[in-house]
């Protein structure tokens, strides 16, 4: 816990040091509605050229930290800039130099792909000479050019999204906010938004900007900061924050969990918790300690899985909860105070 | 789609770096200007027109309340009426109140997509747009306006069927009105939907200001010799400056006896005074424009 607290207070370096002013630049940034403090003081920045995930529960505060950025919500304090302007005083200036692709889609339905587009260009100016030529590039980069002339209301979800991410793009934004890209998609459909994303980054001279809860998608960020109840826990790159948990996961599936993790105690001085259904620790190295648990330990063992350090084990080694549990538990407060309220 | 995903980086447009052809680099986006804005106003403006051209549905149910009052409840109540109507059909007195609610119901269907553009995200797009709300506002008034007096010019078409003559001054004047109504109609719905999220609740809000507005305008009778408080509330309803206005333009071109003429076409007073028709137009577009005021501050305020 130790180095979470000083990677919060230092976050680390981008990987480029030689780049222009940072895309996005955050200090102390605040939002408070009535009682609740969404976003408690957050800083951070993110390098030209980047792509910068926000990954945590729902709840902690990503897509309000997104909509400040894209002046949709105004800060409670602190500032933010992106690409170069500040969110609140040059709002106009702002939301010319980015593109947004929300988690709910935002397209006129009744109108075609085409039609859709050419409305974005009239409200961001586009030059109309260069309307036609700019939609047909980031139309075709999403594979949607030969529908261009369907109305999107029959279109599938991902083709939605796939024509959202391209509507985004058509301005030649300097930083594209993606909240939640594929949230609601089956994973064929998620992995190729992922290949469009990245392609992006190869193509257009862009920094991408998004949140996630899936922690397989944070692996594809140059840099992830993870967000737990309004503050940024930790920010480095997905290799370094793994490296940094050292250990293996392992699961175990016992008849008696509370039990079994009073033995783990004594037995192998190990400090286990419940997590998703399973009885979840870690240890240096996993698969030589399985072996030695089946010999010493005097508890029933149903089953037994172990895993390499992933996303998911970085969160909660800072947390002390799976991101699933993080948001069941939301739930769970919420159900009872639903409850509560209605006695 | 799996396809799809695999075949786009195969098919290397010509854009790419080493892809070849001509390649454009990006747009670039100019800073705001009137003309951003004009072109903002006229896009919202084509959204509009885009929109109610696909639903042929609308157009068609929006005139069904339109005949309805032209043709049964004018052709019905007139067995009752034609004592007092000296002479009259009472279609011809009814006729213009209809010109008038045929553009009510279109604008307010107008205005109430703009709930719906709230519920389905749309509304999300144009609100992050590098663009003065007033122009998304205005855009959408402005579109309002022109699909709803479309709706009209089908009911200024049926002029022939309950006597009125095809005169082009005629015409054209009740055009002009269709036209200041529907804005003003628009202009209250968007004032509405900008606080109402919910399409139910919406609806039944503009039937309640819709319908009575309607009843009490003096669109199917005559404004002269009612009860006080009918009266009153009949010179404080703004439809009746819209519906006044109109009577006066049928009327003029009809050739009825003076007495038809002063019990049917008696025209507004205030206190006595006789309001002239410039003045009830007057009366409609300053309410039209007080009504647009209020809904661009309200969506200037939205965050």
């Amino acid at each position: 816990m130790s180095s979470a607290a000083a990677s919060t207070q230092d976050p680390a370096p981008a990987p480029r040091e030689q780049g222009p002013a940072p895309a996005v630049s955050v200090h102390g940034l605040v939002k408070s509605y009535d009682e609740v403090e969404a976003v408690r003081g957050i800083d951070f920045d993110v390098q030209a050229g980047e792509i910068f995930g926000f990954l945590g529960p729902n709840g902690a505060g990503k897509s309000t930290t997104i909509s400040m950025l894209c002046t949709l919500v105004r800060p409670s304090g602190g500032s933010a800039l992106v690409a170069g302007h500040d969110v609140v005083s040059e709002r106009d200036e702002v939301r010319r130099s980015i593109g947004l692709v929300f988690q709910d889609t935002t397209l006129d339905g009744y109108l075609t792909a085409e039609q859709n587009l050419r409305l974005h260009a009239e409200l961001y100016g586009v030059p109309r000479d260069a309307v036609l030529e700019r939609m047909r590039q980031v139309m075709e980069m999403v594979g949607l050019w030969e529908r261009r002339g369907s109305r999107v209301n029959t279109f599938s979800g991902g083709m939605k999204r796939r024509l959202e991410i391209a509507r985004g793009l058509l301005h030649s934004p300097r930083v594209l906010f993606l909240d939640e890209p594929t949230v609601g998609l089956d994973p064929q459909t998620r992995s190729s938004i992922w290949s469009y994303i990245r392609e992006l980054k190869a193509r257009e001279d862009i920094t991408i900007f998004l949140t996630t809860h899936y922690m397989d998608e944070a692996e594809y960020c140059d840099r992830i900061a993870i967000m737990d109840q309004g503050r940024i826990i930790v920010l480095d790159t997905p290799e370094t924050l793994k490296a940094n948990v050292g250990k293996d996961r392992v699961q175990i599936q016992t008849g008696d969990d509370q039990a079994a993790i009073d033995a783990l105690r004594e037995q192998f001085g190990i400090e286990a918790t419940v997590a998703e259904g399973a009885v979840t620790f870690g240890v240096a190295d996993g698969e030589q300690f399985v072996p030695r648990l089946f010999a010493e330990f005097d508890q029933p063992i149903r089953s037994v899985s172990v895993s390499r350090p992933s996303l998911d084990d970085v969160f909660m080694s800072y947390t002390g909860t799976t991101i699933r549990d993080a948001e069941a538990s939301q739930t769970d407060t919420r159900r009872n105070f639903a409850k509560m309220m209605s006695r | 789609m799996a396809t799809r995903t695999t075949t786009t980086p195969a098919q290397a447009p010509a854009w790419l770096p080493g892809g070849g052809g001509h390649e454009i680099a990006g747009v670039r986006v100019p800073v705001r200007s009137v003309r951003s804005e004009l072109r903002a106003i006229k896009v919202v403006w084509k959204r509009e027109l885009i929109r109610f051209s696909r639903d042929r549905l609308r157009i068609l149910t929006s005139l069904v309340q339109p005949f309805l009052f032209l043709f049964v409840l004018g052709t019905g109540l007139s067995r009752l009426a034609s004592a007092g109507t000296h002479g009259v059909n009472l279609r011809t007195f009814v006729y213009p109140g209809v010109l008038c609610m045929a553009v009510m119901f279109t604008a307010m269907f107008s205005a109430a997509s703009l709930v719906w553009d709230r519920e389905f995200g749309f509304l999300r797009e144009m609100m992050v747009a590098p663009v003065r709300r007033s122009s998304l506002v205005l855009g959408k008034c402005l579109g309002g306006a022109t699909v709803a007096s479309f709706q009209g010019i089908i009911v200024l078409c049926l002029a022939g069927l309950v006597g009125v003559p095809y005169a082009a001054s005629l015409i054209i004047e009740i055009f002009a009105l269709q036209l200041l109504l529907a804005f003003a109609i628009t202009a209250f719905g968007v004032m509405i939907a900008a606080r109402i999220t919910q399409m139910q609740s919406f609806m039944a809000l503009m039937q309640m200001a819709i319908m009575p507005m309607y009843f009490l305008s003096g669109a199917i009778f005559p404004v002269t010799g009612l009860p006080q408080w009918l009266e009153i509330l009949n010179r404080i309803d703004p439809l009746t400056y819209a519906v006044d206005p109109m009577r006066r333009i049928v009327f003029s071109h009809l050739k009825i006896s003076p007495l038809a003429r002063a019990t049917l076409d008696p025209g507004v007073t205030w206190w006595g005074w006789h309001i002239p028709g410039i003045a009830e137009a007057g009366v409609v577009a300053l309410l039209g424009l007080t009504m647009l005021t209020i809904a661009i501050a309200q969506f200037s305020r939205a965050e």
